[in-house]
């Protein structure tokens, strides 16, 4: 209260005085008669008839939904229908967008810089580079963004977020957190940035900051393309054909839920630690379900999500694209900048079962982790020579066939080891340039911008360097 | 005016609707009054929002979606509105933050009109907050939203008993069908240009004692600060001691919230009084 003395205080004290005469229950009393008039005023107004089913309909699907034992197990199961629906369908378009992108165009803007005597480094800068970078990320993010957002933006509009919610709050409770830290998490699946900007629900600093931390283990859409050609090639190669497909499927629902499972860790290590202090308790409404509005939903999650995401995701890949091709193709010595870069972070690289071309590729990703699998496949055919694989040194290219990926990843030396660190890496570490920026504005301070930062990046080379210590152990190649 | 006009036969007309509402998205400049939207969390108010100004804000089946205030724009009559979204919030009595923007854009803000959307299908717990709301300013419209929910849960709400008793025009819409925003429109209008001028009744109920108290309080403010709107209102917040409203009567800050009735119907405050600190 302010205590600074003005011209108005008499008025103040007056009001003080008289508060301490009215007693303690005044407040009490005065919601009391706030809701007696509610109550007075809706009964006069409301006539009810019949028709209680609806009502019932509601509770089932609740009692189902958020049920003890149903819960989870629906939630999981949704969650696993939506990504299913979205890796098989995103397939076609996606090969489609390539093939028209990358194979048709490329080559005719190729064509069409040699016609007009472009020098060599500049149409490889524009087109090799800059051009590939783009085209790549408009063929793996446009067909999953239109599928999955969606999606995501019916389930939202139906009323099962909140359910969401109520299911995990208990657990984020424990951990320390706020329960409306499940609707964060879940935006981070689509965009860990626009997932930091939905922590605004959550009133208490605290909780808020552990929420911003955590959104980082939601794997983001950038990141899903990664899981699953890693996924398919090695993990789902392990498996009978015939299970293939459900075997990598599982592999890549695994590394979401042991996101979900760093989460509810981190959360309650921070608030044991940095970030102590108490949980806030908080209402929440289960609204009622509603049919999703379908064509507006479709057209506001096209509009508002994905082409937004998709605009952002095309900015940060063209200098991205660029940078790749000028390590690559500027000699210092007898060899690259990108493959002096390789030769020094190998060893640390094969410490930690990943290798040198993988940190250099997250090093060149960090503006956006859609690029990371362009960015390794071209850095691999590089240092390992194996230049008869796509277009040789410099160019980011898309290999239509999966087993032209594996013969690049073989020859760069990969085995399982690195297929499964790849993937934990791919979890943790660094959140991108975009989703950093946004913390910073979201937090203001820079020292949780960078606890943000580096906090994933420790945990998972800590992750991969213990189940590379374990594999070697058992004795596994790598 | 548009007032006397018929509106259910033309209200599904194109043309019409093309004639009297320009949808004009965001463009802000040179707005004649302000409308602030006020609601509990999924009442379907960012609807309400986009059916009025033809903004496809992101609307979503969970409470707190709206995390800041949307603005917007539209005309209608020939007059050019601001539309504020505010935070879904129950009360306006306790301290979050949701409330509090939502609280002190109502009081310091001093809409022109304040839409108060309420869920038909809830429609006791939705009346808490408009009672709240009616406490503070007087030129309220109610939206009376989700009529086909409440239709489809065998709920029906009579309007003219509603807004009788709450003294405010009532308006039953069906934001995401559409139905109703024309008249919600018309009747934002005559509010805000003076045609309709609501009385809202504030027949809460207090003891003998803290009617007293109020009235000491209140009739203090009203000698210090002329034309002071609301001093009951302030005077119980004052009574509560709620540290926010302290705070302005210390600065001299509520005497800012002055009778709209006393100043000329069109005439805006200055352009700084419209945001929220």
């Amino acid at each position: 209260m302010t205590t600074v003395s003005g011209p108005n205080d008499d008025i103040l004290i007056k009001a003080g005085n008289l508060r301490w005469k009215l007693g303690e229950n005044f407040h009490d009393s005065l919601m009391e008669s706030l809701y007696t008039e509610a109550s007075r005023l809706a009964d006069r107004a409301v006539t009810r008839t019949g028709a209680q089913q609806h009502f019932n309909w509601d509770r089932t699907l609740d009692q189902l939904l958020t049920g003890r034992w149903t819960g989870f197990p629906l939630m999981v199961a949704l969650l696993m229908v939506v990504f299913w629906i979205t890796i098989a369908g995103a397939n076609v378009p996606s090969a489609l967008i390539a093939s028209l992108l990358i194979d048709t165009v490329h080559p005719m803007l190729q064509t069409f810089g040699s016609n007009i005597g472009m020098p060599w480094w500049l149409s490889g800068l524009l087109f090799d580079g800059v051009y590939l970078a783009a085209a790549w990320v408009v063929s793996v993010m446009l067909p999953p963004m239109a599928i999955f957002f969606p999606l995501f933006t019916l389930l939202e509009d139906f009323g099962y977020l909140p359910r969401v919610a109520f299911n995990l709050d208990h657990l984020f409770r424990k951990a320390g957190a706020h329960g409306k830290q499940a609707l964060s998490m879940s935006m981070g699946y689509g965009c860990n940035a626009a997932g930091v900007i939905a922590t605004r629900v959550i009133d208490s600093p605290r909780e808020r900051l552990i929420a911003i931390i955590t959104n980082n283990f939601s794997l983001c859409n950038g990141r899903w393309p990664t899981q699953i050609l890693i996924a398919t090639l090695y993990i789902g190669a392990l498996a009978p054909p015939a299970l293939g497909g459900l075997i990598s499927a599982s592999a890549v629902v695994a590394v979401a839920l042991l996101g979900v499972a760093i989460t509810f860790l981190t959360s309650w290590l921070l608030s044991r630690t940095m970030l102590k202090g108490e949980v806030s308790t908080f209402s929440l409404e289960l609204p009622p379900y509603r049919p999703p509005q379908i064509l507006r939903t479709l057209h506001t999650s096209l509009i508002d999500r994905t082409l937004l995401v998709l605009w952002r995701a095309v900015v940060f890949a063209v200098p991205a694209g660029a940078v790749t091709w000028l390590i690559a193709n500027i000699p210092i010595g007898d060899q690259s900048i990108a493959q002096h870069v390789i030769a020094l972070l190998n060893p640390f690289g094969m410490l930690v079962g990943l290798n040198g071309v993988i940190l250099l590729a997250y090093i060149i990703a960090i503006p956006a982790n859609e690029i990371v699998i362009p960015t390794v496949l071209m850095l691999t055919v590089l240092s390992s020579g194996a230049a008869n694989y796509g277009e040789g040194a410099g160019v980011m290219f898309d290999l239509e066939d999966h087993r032209q990926y594996l013969a690049v990843f073989n020859a760069g030396g990969w085995t399982l080891l690195t297929a499964i660190n790849l993937m934990l890496f791919s979890l943790l570490h660094n959140p991108c340039s975009t989703a950093i920026y946004t913390i910073y504005k979201e937090t203001g301070s820079v020292k949780w911008t960078v606890v943000s930062t580096l906090l994933p990046i420790v945990m998972g080379l800590g992750l991969c360097f213990l189940v590379t210590q374990i594999w070697r152990l058992l004795g596994g190649a790598g | 005016m548009t007032a006397a006009r018929s509106e259910t036969s033309c209200e599904t007309c194109p043309i019409h609707h093309a004639g009297n509402l320009v949808k004009l998205g965001v463009n802000l400049t040179g707005f004649d009054y302000v409308v602030a939207m006020a609601g509990n969390p999924n009442t379907g108010k960012s609807t309400v929002f986009n059916a009025l100004t033809g903004l496809r804000q992101h609307t979503g089946n969970w409470p707190g979606k709206t995390v800041t205030r949307a603005e917007g724009a539209f005309s209608y009559g020939g007059k050019r509105y601001k539309i504020v979204d505010l935070p879904g919030t129950y009360s306006l009595l306790s301290t979050s933050t949701d409330e509090e923007v939502a609280r002190d854009f109502i009081l310091f803000g001093q809409p022109d009109v304040t839409v108060i959307v309420v869920d038909a299908t809830r429609l006791e717990r939705n009346l808490n907050l408009a009672l709240q709301v009616l406490e503070i300013t007087d030129r309220a419209v109610v939206c009376l939203n989700l009529i086909d929910e409440a239709q489809r849960l065998g709920i029906a709400v009579d309007e003219r008993t509603l807004a009788r008793d709450l003294g405010v025009p009532v308006v039953p819409t069906a934001a995401r069908r559409g139905i109703g925003i024309q008249n919600l429109l018309k009747t934002v209008h005559e509010v805000g240009t003076g045609v309709l001028v609501p009385k809202p009744k504030r027949i809460v109920k207090h003891s003998p004692q803290l009617e007293g108290a109020i009235s000491q309080v209140a009739d203090a403010l009203e000698s210090r600060f002329a034309g002071l709107a609301n001093a009951r209102w302030v005077a119980l917040r004052l009574l509560e001691g709620d540290d926010r409203i302290i705070q302005a009567v210390t600065t001299g800050e509520i005497a800012s919230i002055i009778r709209l009735s006393e100043s000329a119907f069109g005439e805006r405050m200055p352009a700084g009084e419209e945001t929220v600190p």
